[in-house]
């Protein structure tokens, strides 16, 4: 065998679902190109696609992790709201900003510590016990602000303001933001005893046990991860338009959870990919706006959002199946 | 002989069933301790007891003279105790070298592991404990491995810790008679650098080829506890058994 060519099959094959998220954006970007060429030229396009992106990716890794250890959340969508709104609460007493930031975030550690407890002590099902919470947070959230969204554009002088989603020569600065996360991500999945109990705890939990690893702490904290990251994407939201909205983080929900299985990480567990994640985002991002900018009614983008991701998971099929 | 470890009428229950009656047993340094019994006597609760993975109900666990509390698998890992499981207690997605170090991954501040110096001692110690197959790497996946391959990446992971008590549950359920050759020449090099073997099988020959000294477990009871002098074949062990499961 040539050597080159099975050093390229090596890559390959360990990177073959991270590869294939890649090959459905190219694939859905040329067909935008040929689609709609003028509108696809647009800076404008792209620009509105990059002030979603970073949300996104912020809730949708911390998923990657989570989905990896074998559970799963869907109270992120809320746990997103509340920390918000404990930001945008406190900037509105007049406590700074980056004290407000940072309760903000320990607000989502704390949602992702109770819903992981609920789960890892009480043992109930990931799927319906973050459901339950994905509506009871919710309900807190619409009792406590009645329903009425808060405006902060006292936070515009305010240098957090700047540092965290001002523009820096034409570039929104939460692309910077994201762009670290991902870095950070990447090593903490693959390089990180955290990221590499996460697969064992995720692929073999008797077997992590049985070697020693604490398996209930390791799920706990994917769950804070998961917190932090709504908690993180959430501010941002909010300092990007300066205010709250009670429902804010719903219509993440569903694109979010898309974006992780679209991005090539199974749902069995022990797997994962943050590169993949990221074409993943990439991929319902363009998609959310992409239809809308070449000119279709907005009444397809459902019809189409549930093509691609069907056909996204069709290929990850390729991949095969779950080792025993 | 110094006691590496030591049970002491460990008791563990699940439910309604008793699954070790006031069990105690204990392993020396530098000798084979061969526990055998029939199904369901209770010998993967006891190994399992004994490892931390499960907290006993009652009774205590003496870890070279000293009481110990909270007893964990971790803990028990840090003290020099590792066992091949009789499941291997494996992730078969995961690469060969994850899972030689699951658990005690070789670390820099922070927790970031050392990538590099993984991969190189897991390529050294599936060429000791001979894999063959060159297509076989410290990163391949252990699923794509034969049962044999499987069980020589859970010894490989006990040998690298250096460990002073070495469990196998089962080692030779379902290998070669080539490969079950090669885990009884890995007993004997431990037994011979001085450190200490439990070990768990179906197979009275192979128990007793390999044993110092056995205990004879049933229905969650250690009934005999027998030096090889004691026990002159395989057959006067195989009757002791019989006669012991008939008792009931």
């Amino acid at each position: 065998m040539n050597k080159e060519k099975s050093i390229i099959g090596n890559i390959f094959h360990k990177n073959g679902r991270a590869l294939g998220s890649m090959g459905y954006f190219i694939l859905l970007m040329l067909v935008f190109l040929i689609g709609a060429p003028e509108a696809w030229m647009r800076p404008s396009l792209h620009q509105s696609v990059f002030v979603m992106l970073p949300t996104l990716i912020f809730l949708v890794i911390p998923l990657v992790f989570l989905v990896a250890s074998g559970e799963i959340d869907l109270s992120f969508a809320s746990t997103y709201a509340v920390a918000a709104y404990i930001f945008a609460i406190m900037v509105k007493t007049g406590i700074d900003p980056a004290i407000a930031i940072l309760a903000g975030i320990l607000t989502g550690a704390i949602i992702g510590a109770i819903v992981g407890a609920l789960i890892v002590v009480f043992r109930l099902s990931s799927l319906v016990a973050s459901l339950g919470m994905l509506f009871l947070l919710r309900g807190i959230i619409l009792l406590l602000t009645e329903s009425r969204s808060i405006t902060i554009m006292e936070i515009d002088t305010h240098w957090t303001y700047f540092a965290l989603v001002g523009n820096f020569y034409g570039f929104p600065m939460q692309i910077f933001w994201a762009a670290i996360f991902v870095i950070y991500c990447y090593y903490l999945f693959s390089k990180h005893v955290f990221g590499i109990h996460i697969h064992h705890v995720g692929d073999n939990a008797v077997s992590a046990e049985q070697m020693g690893i604490n398996v209930k702490a390791v799920k706990i904290k994917a769950f804070m991860f998961v917190g932090i990251g709504a908690a993180i994407g959430g501010i941002f939201t909010t300092l990007i338009t300066y205010t709250f909205f009670p429902t804010q983080g719903f219509g993440y929900l569903l694109l979010a959870l898309a974006a992780v299985f679209v991005g090539g990480t199974p749902y069995w567990g022990g797997l994962g990919t943050i590169v993949g994640a990221i074409f993943g985002v990439g991929i319902i991002a363009y998609m959310e706006i992409g239809i809308i900018a070449i000119g279709w009614s907005g009444t397809w983008r459902q019809f189409f959002n549930g093509l691609i991701i069907l056909l996204a998971l069709l290929g990850h099929r390729l991949h095969g199946e779950r080792v025993r | 002989m110094e006691k590496i470890i030591e049970l002491k009428n460990v008791t563990k229950r699940f439910g309604g069933i008793t699954a070790l009656n006031k069990a105690s047993l204990h392993v020396d340094q530098g000798e084979v301790v061969g526990l055998i019994g029939d199904n369901g006597a209770g010998k993967s609760t006891l190994i399992k007891t004994l490892v931390g993975v499960y907290g006993p109900d009652e009774g205590e666990i003496v870890i070279r003279g000293k009481k110990v509390f909270n007893w964990t698998a971790l803990k028990a890992r840090e003290s020099g105790i590792e066992t091949v499981f009789q499941d291997r207690a494996l992730c078969p997605q995961q690469s060969i070298v994850w899972n030689i170090f699951m658990g005690k991954e070789l670390r820099y501040p922070f927790g970031f592991v050392r990538e590099k110096e993984q991969v190189k001692e897991a390529n050294r110690l599936i060429r000791e404990i001979g894999f063959t197959s060159k297509l076989i790497d410290a990163e391949s996946p252990v699923g794509n491995l034969s049962g044999g391959e499987r069980q020589g990446v859970a010894i490989a992971r006990a040998i690298y810790n250096n460990a002073e008590l070495i469990i196998l549950d089962e080692p030779t359920n379902a290998l070669s008679l080539n490969e079950t050759q090669k885990v009884f020449e890995f007993v004997n090099n431990v037994k011979k650098s001085n450190r200490s073997v439990l070990f768990i099988g179906h197979n009275i020959y192979h128990v007793y080829d390999i044993s110092d000294r056995f205990v004879i477990l049933d229905r969650g009871e250690v009934v005999h506890q027998l030096n090889k002098e004691e026990i002159k074949s395989p057959e006067e062990l195989m009757k002791l058994m019989r006669d012991t499961i008939k008792k009931h």
